[in-house]
């Protein structure tokens, strides 16, 4: 536990950092747009009818469409990483305007028109009506905004973790993915308790304005200073990944002479990942290079990180890349596909491939053993009888892959439901009974471990995923870090991965114990640091 | 003092006032007296610019208003809105302050005067001071309203239906209040009022508004014994038939042999003289 926690203070104040800042934009935003639209209530309708639109994009979808957003002004120059602090901090900002907004407007719309009208006819200018007398009257109703967009900023920041930006919810991520749900709950916990500790903060503030004169002004100084000492506190220790540093092209020039010392590892969302971060992690230690892994990341993110240079390194796999970026769907063997991905990356993306570590993560459907010997089953081809009355239990994406349109084409497969599953519940899913059929992952020891059947696949519609090893050009070239990864090439067998996963999946072993496990098997020889 | 020479405003195609014309002479008390949407209070707001003429002039002390910034015309002008026009948050102390704040009075000036302004509309400065305007009765309200628009010494005072929300014993009392004040302080005072009684019992002259015109300006007396036209004439013929009718039901409890009699005059004259 205590191990558990020591990671909680950087992420707690990365997390304060971006909720804080992303509110101070919000406000900034939302209060002066809220004290024109109040005079004007033929525009305010539209306007606060837009900000609605916004806030009914789930928040995971709005942070991760910020990625492709900034990546594409950076194409044209802007000088914003489309990756971690920013695409998080924009989408945040972006989704706590309508509350800010919206009570702004009534507060101010809702005040008295002839108190209003008492005020400008004594004699005071419209700046002085409004800080004497409307913005204090529709204080309580604007604070009311505040703490609302407080508490969902909080919230939401926890989706922040996909797009690269360190906060509570790489707890609940790495959480859920590795079924370790003691980490999962001191993310939820500590997310709900800077929500609720902020929202006490305001609430305090906001009866000061209702209250005496003198605690009008002091209170919210108080809590103001508070805040602002919070966020200079946590300020240095928050990561900007690829804000301050150089772009790409510019770095790889300059690794021809100086020796990299710092690596910026890459994972996404789930065990395998994890483990492998860890993996790297330890190999560029022991040749003297530092590094830092950035987890859970999303399945694209992650990549274009890799392209901009945003992330130097991490595994990815040849199908996923084939089918996602190369638009492959034709059956074509394994070696192909590798190859056609390796030169596409090293001539479109000037991303190195170190080649594979010796192992398919491919997708696979498979089937309790009850299941496949009642009905028969031993290969897709047999599934398409029996699918009309089974469920299909998969993760976010595999219904929408390629992939899984290759397999219906070539089986002519058509399950009677078909469900989606964070990547973690799945196995759960298919052994407790709810789903018959699942899409597994070849490398994952659940499969043994839960007593799962395999089906196969004769018409190759599934493309191989072997588990390629990914650089960047800033470090691509650097002697100490192909020291440290090369030998990682073919080295790693699927089941060595697969009782490495097992170990965090099943007993709850750290992905830092799994690595160093893995490394103790596979005897890669040792760098001159 | 006040000039209005052939004002107009018009919103849209709509004329909320036409061709107006009013003369108040300082030290007089005038009552615009009018219907709901006869245009009283928009000709009144053109006085301190809440709203601006689409044509004809307006003179304060003579001089244009238009050649004065609104913002220091107001302060120069108080007015009384209905119900007081408080500001919720301010203690009454900082309501009837506001405008000698505003014009940069020092603090111990500022003090001074609204202890002086509380007493002056009846209510003990240190019992009232620091309460809040929720805590008031609509009267006392209606009081610190009068004691804030008269707060930085202004010579003129505008009253928009000061009375038309209290109770007709608070009513009669603060009207008895407003007349002494108006005549104790040398005032110029316009006020606003559909209640025919009400104009018929304070002013010194009364201005008839109809849909938007200026119909008559006179004395009461001159109103209800030479009405300039029927409408005038109507509403006049409306008070005293009201007031007959008061008569005849408190005369026929008391008695029956006094119902009928003596038509309502316009109160006592000596009220009337400033």
């Amino acid at each position: 536990m205590t191990e558990l926690l020591a990671g909680l203070p950087p992420l707690l104040a990365s997390h304060l950092a971006i909720s804080l800042l992303a509110l101070a934009i919000a406000c900034a935003v939302s209060l002066p747009l809220a004290v024109v639209l109040a005079a004007r209530p033929r525009l305010a309708g539209p306007v606060v009818a837009a900000a609605g639109v916004i806030q009914t994009v789930p928040g995971l979808a709005l942070l991760a469409l910020m990625v492709p957003l900034l990546a594409q002004l950076r194409d044209w120059g802007a000088g914003v990483s489309p990756f971690g602090f920013a695409p998080a901090l924009i989408a945040l900002a972006l989704y706590a305007i309508l509350p800010i907004l919206r009570n702004a407007v009534t507060g101010l719309r809702g005040v008295d028109p002839a108190t209003v009208e008492a005020a400008r006819a004594m004699g005071m200018s419209p700046g002085q009506v409004l800080r004497g007398v409307q913005l204090p009257l529709a204080a309580p109703v604007i604070a009311a905004g505040i703490r609302t967009a407080t508490v969902w900023t909080v919230g939401a920041a926890t989706l922040a973790t996909p797009v690269g930006q360190a906060c509570l919810g790489n707890y609940i991520f790495a959480g859920l993915q590795t079924r370790n749900w003691s980490m999962l709950l001191v993310g939820v916990a500590a997310s709900a308790a800077l929500a609720v500790a902020l929202d006490l903060l305001l609430a305090w503030t906001e009866r000061a304005l209702a209250g005496r004169p003198r605690d009008r002004v002091v209170r919210p100084l108080a809590a103001l200073v508070v805040l602002v000492v919070g966020v200079i506190v946590v300020l240095p220790r928050v990561t900007v990944p690829g804000g301050a540093a150089a772009p790409a092209p510019s770095v790889a020039t300059a690794a021809a002479t100086a020796r990299i010392t710092s690596v910026r590892i890459g994972a996404k969302t789930f065990t395998e990942q994890y483990v492998l971060a860890e993996v790297l992690r330890a190999r560029l230690a022991q040749a003297g290079v530092g590094a830092d892994v950035t987890s859970s990341l999303g399945s694209t993110v992650i990549f274009d990180a890799l392209a901009h240079g945003d992330v130097d390194v991490y595994v990815d796999y040849s199908g996923t890349l084939w089918t996602t970026q190369l638009h492959g769907a034709e059956a074509t063997p394994r070696w192909a596909v590798l190859a056609q991905t390796e030169g596409w990356l090293a001539r479109e993306k000037g991303v190195r491939s170190l080649g594979s570590l010796g192992f398919e993560n491919a997708y696979a459907i498979a089937v309790r053993r009850e299941t496949a010997t009642k009905l028969h089953l031993a290969s897709l081809a047999d599934l398409a009888a029996a699918a009309p009355k089974l469920a299909l239990g998969t993760d976010y994406e595999f219904q929408s892959r390629r992939e899984w349109a290759a397999v219906r084409a070539a089986y002519g497969i058509q399950f009677g439901r078909a469900a989606t599953f964070d990547p973690a519940l799945v196995y759960d899913a298919v052994s407790r009974g709810d789903v018959d059929a699942i899409a597994a992952f070849s490398s994952d020891g659940r499969i043994a471990a839960d007593d799962l059947v395999v089906l196969a696949d004769p018409a190759g519609a599934l493309p191989p995923y072997d588990a390629m090893l990914l650089l960047g050009s800033r470090i691509a070239t650097d002697a100490h870090v192909l020291c440290a990864l090369a030998p990682l090439h073919g080295a790693i067998a699927v089941d060595l991965m697969q009782r490495a996963n097992l170990m965090v999946d099943q007993d709850h072993a750290t992905p830092v114990a799994a690595a160093a496990w893995l490394l103790a098997q596979i005897h890669a020889p040792a760098c001159p640091p | 003092m006040i000039e209005l020479e052939g004002v107009s405003r018009r919103y849209g195609d709509a004329w909320a006032v036409r061709g107006a014309s009013l003369t108040v002479a300082a030290g007089e008390l005038v009552a615009v007296l009018g219907e709901s949407g006869s245009g009283k209070t928009t000709l009144v707001k053109m006085i301190n610019r809440l709203v601006e003429p689409t044509g004809g002039t307006v003179r304060v002390d003579g001089r244009d208003v238009r050649d004065q910034d609104a913002v220091a015309l107001r302060r120069t002008i108080g007015y009384v809105i209905q119900s007081g026009g408080l500001l919720p948050h301010l203690t009454l102390g900082d309501n009837v302050a506001i405008v000698p704040r505003l014009v940069g009075w020092s603090a111990a000036d500022i003090a001074a005067r609204v202890d002086e302004l509380l007493a002056l509309v009846g209510l003990p400065p240190a019992q009232y001071r620091d309460r809040f305007p929720d805590q008031l009765s609509g009267g006392q309200r209606q009081r610190v309203g009068v004691a804030r628009a008269l707060a930085a010494r202004p010579k003129i005072l505008l009253l928009d239906e000061p009375f038309g929300a209290l109770d007709a014993i608070t009513r009669v009392a603060l009207q008895r209040e407003v007349r002494r004040i108006h005549g104790e302080l040398g005032l110029t005072t316009v006020m606003i009022t559909h209640d025919f009684v009400e104009a018929l019992t304070m002013a010194d002259r009364i201005a008839v508004m109809w849909k938007g015109e200026l119909r008559q300006v006179g004395t009461p007396r001159e109103l209800m014994t030479a009405p300039a036209d029927a409408d005038v004439a109507a509403l006049m013929e409306m008070a005293r038939t009201q007031g007959e009718q008061l008569l005849a039901h408190a005369g026929a409890r008391r008695d029956p042999q006094l119902s009928g009699s003596a038509a309502v005059g316009p109160g006592p004259s000596a009220k009337r003289e400033p």
